[in-house]
This record gives structure tokens, sequence and C-alpha cells, in this order.
């Protein structure tokens, strides 16, 4: 029986509970047994012998019914894996969960960009402790680059990987594209629909995509932080520059891109024919290796069973080879 | 090594003119890749501009020039610049100085060939599409970094393409 503990009940959170449950014998077929045995968040937590259609209720009513700290659930509890899906903060506590758990020796999933911070670190305690840290939910939501780059692409050298990572920039240039429409007002359209935060700083100044790109640069084995990405957002964008770029055929995006040379975020030019021109709010990377040659993955960066579903996935790869 | 040079020479509109530029570049050993008739750019003195393109090495190619002097009027020879690359600009492009910006990009391994700039209102950014050529990729990555520099420090937005040449 594979014991799970959910640290974070959010949008994330709950998709997972949710497809643990419209999913189950799909899951069990693959990895075995499976039970979630704890649960919890800043409102509380919920332990033991409990239904998860019950602890998606009691959050979605307003908190998790028993007084315990996140961190004190993620120290004494016994569990196999721990599912961390907190929100990414600056506080590092995502951090500090998931170290709980790999001391213990449980494998850890996660979806908290937190972890670029501290990658290095998560893997070498993971590999010291004999267990897993697993962070494909991380960079690119649905669209698999972790693993490839990891598994598929082990043995090629990888020599860039550059593309879109942040797709409310990218729905922000594609309107700008098609409509011809000045940046502050489809930024407004955007926040209305729900695909940019009030606060759209971390989006729009290239912050996100920049965590992410330090996360990839990472897991191909350049040492970067945060503060080596040339980063530049897409505020200064206007109409008329997509006007001027097209008439040489060329459109605009965000472009996040790591290689021995370079480590940045900026908006570039992208042939219109070119895969990485793609529209909305859609994540694309192309991956240049020396013996594959260009690899072009893209998918959904963001939503709950996007992220959801990529979580599953890291669980599948964490006990596969246990069924089998 | 062989290279792509280029000529532009002035001929009278007569036959057997064309004849007395390429037997020198052929007997010299020099490939002929192009010949382009300027018809519409005639000379006030009625000649007809012909650009012509061939390879060579750059020793044979100074002798092909030396001998083509003697024969007709050359307006421009020289290596083809190789690399090129089309950079975006957004900022106040005019206000900073652009011949300024211009002069300190272009040196004698690089230049600025093309510059289409839009400007939308008075005190709004303006735009351009700024188009770079060099000789070779690393000069024309030398000029790419002066640009760099030089908007960074006139506050303008530079886009470059996403490309596997440089």
């Amino acid at each position: 029986m594979i014991k799970i503990a959910i640290i974070g009940f959010g949008t994330v959170g709950q998709g997972v509970a949710e497809l643990l449950i419209k999913k189950k014998n799909e899951i069990e077929k693959k990895i075995g047994e499976f039970k979630v045995i704890a649960i919890a968040d800043l409102t509380g937590a919920i332990l033991g012998d409990f239904k998860l259609e019950d602890a998606i209720e009691s959050r979605r009513r307003g908190k998790l019914p028993e007084n315990r700290e996140a961190i004190d659930v993620a120290e004494k509890e016994d569990y196999d894996v721990m599912i961390e899906v907190t929100t990414t903060k600056l506080d590092e506590s995502g951090i500090m969960y998931m170290k709980t758990a790999l001391r213990k020796g449980a494998s850890v999933i996660t979806s908290n960009k937190s972890i670029a911070v501290a990658l290095t670190d998560l893997l070498k305690l993971a590999e010291k402790k004999s267990a897993k840290l697993l962070y494909e939910a991380t960079v690119g939501g649905a669209m698999p680059v972790i693993r490839l780059l990891n598994s598929y692409l082990a043995l090629c050298e990888i020599r860039s990987v550059k593309g879109i990572l942040n797709g409310t920039c990218n729905y922000i240039l594609t309107r700008m594209e098609e409509e011809g429409l000045p940046y502050h007002q489809v930024l407004s359209e955007a926040q209305e629909m729900g695909i940019a935060e009030a606060n759209p700083s971390a989006d729009v100044e290239g912050i996100d995509a920049a965590i992410k790109l330090v996360i990839l640069a990472n897991t191909m084995g350049i040492t970067a932080k945060f503060e080596d990405v040339e980063r530049e957002g897409i505020t200064k964008i206007t109409p008329q520059a997509f006007k001027v770029a097209m008439q040489k055929g060329y459109t605009i995006r965000l472009i996040a891109e790591v290689s021995k040379k370079y480590l940045r975020v900026s908006p570039r030019l992208v042939r219109i024919n070119s895969p990485l021109a793609i529209k909305g709010t859609l994540n694309a990377l192309m991956i240049n290796t020396d013996t594959a040659g260009e690899i072009f993955v893209a998918g959904r960066g963001a939503g709950k069973f996007e992220t959801a579903s990529v979580i599953l996935s890291d669980l599948y790869e964490l006990f596969r080879t246990r069924n089998s | 090594m062989s290279e792509l040079f280029t000529l532009i020479v002035e001929l009278e509109d007569k036959p057997g003119q064309l004849l007395r530029v390429l037997e020198p570049i052929a007997k010299n050993g020099g490939n002929i890749v192009g010949i382009v008739h300027q018809r519409g750019k005639k000379t006030p003195l009625n000649r007809v501009p012909v650009e012509i393109s061939f390879i060579s090495d750059s020793k044979r190619a100074e002798k092909i020039f030396s001998e083509l002097q003697k024969e007709v009027v050359v307006r421009s020879f020289g290596k083809i610049r190789t690399s090129t690359i089309s950079l975006l600009l957004i900022g106040h492009i005019i206000h900073t100085d652009l011949s300024d910006t211009i002069k300190r990009i272009d040196n004698i391994e690089a230049e600025c060939v093309e510059l289409n700039v839009t400007m939308p209102e008075l005190d709004r950014p303006s735009t351009a599409m700024m188009t770079i050529s060099a000789k070779g990729v690393e000069a024309l990555e030398r000029a790419l970094g002066r640009v760099k520099e030089i908007c960074r420090e006139k506050g303008i937005l530079v886009i470059e393409p996403v490309n596997d040449e440089l």
C-alpha cells in the first residue's frame, strides 16, 4: 500500500485529489494500491481514515477539520510519498516540507517552483536518503520536459533549450499580434478572463519564466540562480513592433533560453512559420541536441487538471516498477 | 580560401561591353555566380550599372580588380558580407541621436545596412527594424554586442531573433 501525504490543498491539491478519486482503478492497476493518509494546508489538516471527497468538501466550505500545522504533519505522519503542491512563496516553506519528507526517506512530488532556489540541495538530500524528488509539474505544466531531458535525452548533449514558459505572456502577445491592440488593453482583458493575475508583474516581467528556466538549467547540469538570468519582460512591447516585425516575417514571443552561453528571458523575434510562434496560453520548447537533432514539445502550461495530471504521471514514474 | 565577391561596374549600353568585364574574371580563375543589369538605374552618361558576383580567393580577386579598373568604371568592389541579422528596436530611437547610434555600430567588419523606423506619435516610443551585415558570424556577434551596449545606455529595448545561426 502506497501511503500519500498531500501538503497544500488549493487548486492543484484539490485537482490531484479529484483525479485520485476519478482514476483510482487505472492508477491502482498501474502502481498498486494507494491511500492518502494525510492532507494539510494553511487552513488545517485531515488525517487517518477519511474520504477524499470529504476533504474536498470540507476545504471548499472553508477549512480542513483538524488544527494541525502542515510541518507537524510532514514530520510526524508515516507516508511513502509527499505530494507538495503549496503555492510558490519566497519564504521557502515549501522547501521546508520537502526537506522534512526527504530526511525521513520519503519521496517528494512537487509543483512548487520554489525548488529553483534549492534544487541541487534537494536532489542531493534525496539521493543520500535513497528517496526521489520529482518535479515535472514545476516547468511547462502538462508539457513534458523534465523527464524528457532526464530520461529520453539522458545520453544526448543538450546544446540549448528555448521556448515559451509563460502562458499569460504568450496570450497577451498573441492578442497584440492578431488585433493590433496596445499592451495595457490586452492585459486588462487577460485579467478579466482570469488568465492574468491582478498583480501581473511575476508574469509580464518574465519572473515566472525565469524561475522555470533556472529549474531547467539546473536539470541540464548548468548551475544557475535566479539572479543569473538576464531578464526583460513584455511591458514595453508596442502594437507597432508587431507590424514592423511582420514586414520581415517575424512575430514577437517571450522566449526563455538556456545554453552554455545564455541564460535569458526576453522578447524575441520568432519567424511566423516557426513552431515557437505558438498562439494563446500554450507553452512550447525547442530542445537542441547533438545526436537527436531538434525536439519540439508543446502543451498546456497551467490549469488545475493539467497540473494534477503531471503529478499523477510523476506518481506513476515513482512506483511503476513496484507492480511489474 | 574561396570567398564571395561582388562588384558594380558601369558599362556603355552597346554590344560586347559585358565581355570586357567577364574576361579578366574568368582568366584569373574567378567563378561567376551572378550578373544583374540595373537598367532602371542608368547614369546621366547613359551607362548601365551591372552587379557581378563571383567566387575567388582574395589574392586573385585583387588582381581581377586592378585589371578591371583599367577596362571599365568600377563603382564598388568588395567581399560580400555574409552574415546578417535583423533586430527590432523599441524606444526613443530618434531622440537619442540615431546617427550616433549607427556611427557606433558601424566599423570595418560590420555595418547597419537597413533601418525602417516607425514613429506612432510625438513623445511615444518609436519602433525600428535594423538589419546589420557583417563579414562572418563572429563579426556579427561583436556588432550585436555593440548594439546591445549602446541601446542599454540609451534605454532602447533590443529584440533579437531566435535562431541557431548565432
